[in-house]
């Protein structure tokens, strides 16, 4: 089996599990780049959300399932 | 006795049509699946060209089979009225009521669940882009991965999980319980206010979960009424005389990679000690339901929860007390049955996770990997920056658009997650199946030969191959089918007749 065969069969089957896919201890992130990442999110938050809160939650009706 | 285990996972997904004054859901789902098949169907085939429908022949969710269907000709089925479509990835997506459903296909092991949990989003996502091309402008379909509208009503993310037909029900049922109730710490995905009727928003601002405040009874066959947080439908979609498929109704739809593949792959664990009889002690609630609703509600995650024998753990005890039983259990039984090598990921995650957990005043290193808590995390910064009050409708709003999944308005996309799968593996698991059980072979046949497969479900394919009657080929055995055991039989038959003749020369030599 050439490389490029090997690579693309173990791309194709089970998902390969990668180097840094394993739990290392600084995985679990520091609290301070956390901190960062969501003054980040909520400065630009605004222009992501809905218009109007109100209606929109209002609106959200689901009925029937399972 | 221990079975290899398979696993399956189907996402309802919530729904809204914009900008039409009358919305009506079952059109919308109907329309976002058509949608999806039209700018999806293979050049070959055409978007009008015949499509397999699901053959509900083994559907029964109201009773017990024990049934044996034997390859036979039968007649054509009469098509469900509703969109029913089988995919190449093996997946059956249709609508469920008033829901697009993508009912994902058999994995063999917890990491590939996370990979084709996110293919369905990646489907559902096309979906939408799908039908905003074919809709009037204003108008819009979108799609939430959630479980609740916050006015009582509910939707579901269950799990399926082949488990051996002799161990005891009863047993299962006791471990399984224990499991459901305390999982809830890492599964939920976290919600504003409570649906329980006589519950304010005043009384629970936010919970752990999206699904505990459904659930009224132990044990039963409901999925929509009177819920129970163990379900009893028997349809193994199997041989019914070697297996059951515990299906689980009471988990939440994740987004956090690492919340699926703990919540599948620490039940698969757990089913397979209670299987080898590893288990020697049982934790038994004394009132099952209103330890779902107090771990819910539990932020804090210091609730003692009353035990049948006097005493009480917390639900982080009693996880510690699986995750030491798992770690021995695999030790001595090795991973073979349980997925191979992402056991070991699965058991350091849990770890990791609960070790994480035993700090509830700092969960923070555990945003991007919870999503109760990355949806916490958003809510409180949100909350804090804009001066709001606990039960200020924005929060409410927030809740709702965390599980957007459009990728520009996701507010889950905006939170860095861990990765276990890439979007390229999710990408690919769109269009493949998994290599490894017999999805593999009904996939594979679906994208070889579309025309001639009438109808698909999970342990059989109808085949019409133009020459004599329809034939059933069924697919009893989850793990059988694979690549490994098939492709060279798929990539030498030349037409479906040679194919169904090469299976029935098998058939005689087994």
């Amino acid at each position: 089996m050439t490389e490029q065969e090997k690579r693309n069969r173990s791309f194709s089957s089970e998902p390969e599990l990668e180097e840094d896919a394993e739990v290392s201890s600084d995985a679990l992130k520091n609290s301070e780049r956390i901190k960062g990442d969501l003054d980040g999110l909520l400065d630009e938050i605004d222009e992501v959300l809905e218009a109007n809160a109100e209606e929109f939650v209002k609106s959200y009706i689901q009925k029937g399932g399972e | 006795m221990t079975i290899k285990k398979t696993f399956g996972i189907e996402t309802e997904y919530g729904v809204i049509h914009r900008g039409v004054s009358d919305p009506n859901p079952i059109l919308a789902s109907s329309l976002l699946i058509n949608a999806y098949l039209y700018a999806h169907s293979p050049a070959a085939s055409g978007p009008s060209a015949p499509r397999p429908g699901w053959d509900f022949v083994h559907e029964t969710p109201d009773k017990d089979i024990r049934g044996f269907i034997a390859p036979e000709s039968i007649a054509p089925e009469i098509e469900a009225h509703l969109v029913n479509a089988v995919l190449t990835n093996g997946s059956r997506y249709y609508v469920d009521h008033a829901h697009p459903e993508l009912s994902a296909p058999e994995c063999s092991n917890p990491l590939s669940v996370v990979q084709y949990d996110l293919a369905s989003d990646q489907i559902l996502i096309s979906s939408m882009k799908a039908a905003k091309e074919v809709m009037p402008p204003g108008q819009e379909i979108v799609v939430y991965k959630n479980n609740s509208d916050g006015k009582g009503n509910s939707y579901g993310c269950h799990e399926n999980y082949l488990v051996d037909r002799e161990t005891s029900f009863d047993l299962i049922a006791d471990h399984a319980t224990a499991h459901f109730i305390t999982r809830q710490i890492f599964t939920g995905a976290g919600k504003v206010g409570c649906e329980i009727p006589g519950y304010s928003r005043s009384d629970v601002p936010f919970q752990i979960t999206q699904r505990s405040d459904f659930f009224e009874e132990k044990i039963g066959l409901e999925t929509t009424l009177k819920r129970p947080i163990i379900n009893t439908r028997d349809e193994p979609h199997a041989d019914p005389t070697k297996y059951r498929r515990l299906h689980v109704i009471v988990g939440d739809a994740n987004l956090c990679q690492i919340a699926t593949f703990l919540k599948v792959g620490t039940t698969g664990i757990i089913l397979s000690m209670v299987e080898s009889g590893f288990l020697d002690q049982k934790i038994r609630f004394e009132d099952p339901v209103r330890s779902l609703q107090q771990v819910s509600f539990d932020l804090g995650l210091k609730e003692p929860l009353q035990l049948t024998n006097g005493t009480t753990m917390t639900a982080i005890e009693v996880q510690w007390w699986f995750y030491e039983q798992a770690e021995k259990y695999v030790e001595n039984f090795g991973t073979d049955h349980l997925g191979g090598n992402s056991v070991p990921l699965v058991l350091e995650w849990w770890r990791k996770v609960l070790e994480g957990l035993e700090s509830p005043d700092n969960l923070e290193p555990l945003v991007g990997i919870l999503d109760w808590v990355s949806k916490k995390h958003i809510l409180d910064g949100f909350q804090e920056r804009k001066k709001i009050s606990s039960s200020d409708v924005q929060l409410a709003a927030i809740d709702l658009q965390y599980h957007d999944l459009r990728p520009e308005k996701s507010l889950f996309k905006k939170i860095k997650q861990e990765i276990l799968i890439s979007e390229e593996e999710s990408n690919f698991a769109t269009k493949n199946p998994p290599e490894d059980t017999r999805a593999y072979f009904r996939g594979k046949c679906l994208e070889k030969w579309p025309e001639n497969i009438v109808s698909a479900n999970w342990d059989s394919l109808v085949f019409d191959s133009g020459e004599k009657n329809l034939q059933r080929v069924p697919m009893l055995e989850p793990s059988r089918g694979t690549r490994e055991q098939t492709e060279n039989l798929l990539n030498s038959s030349n037409s479906v007749s040679d194919l169904l003749e090469r299976l029935e020369d098998n058939k005689r030599d087994d």
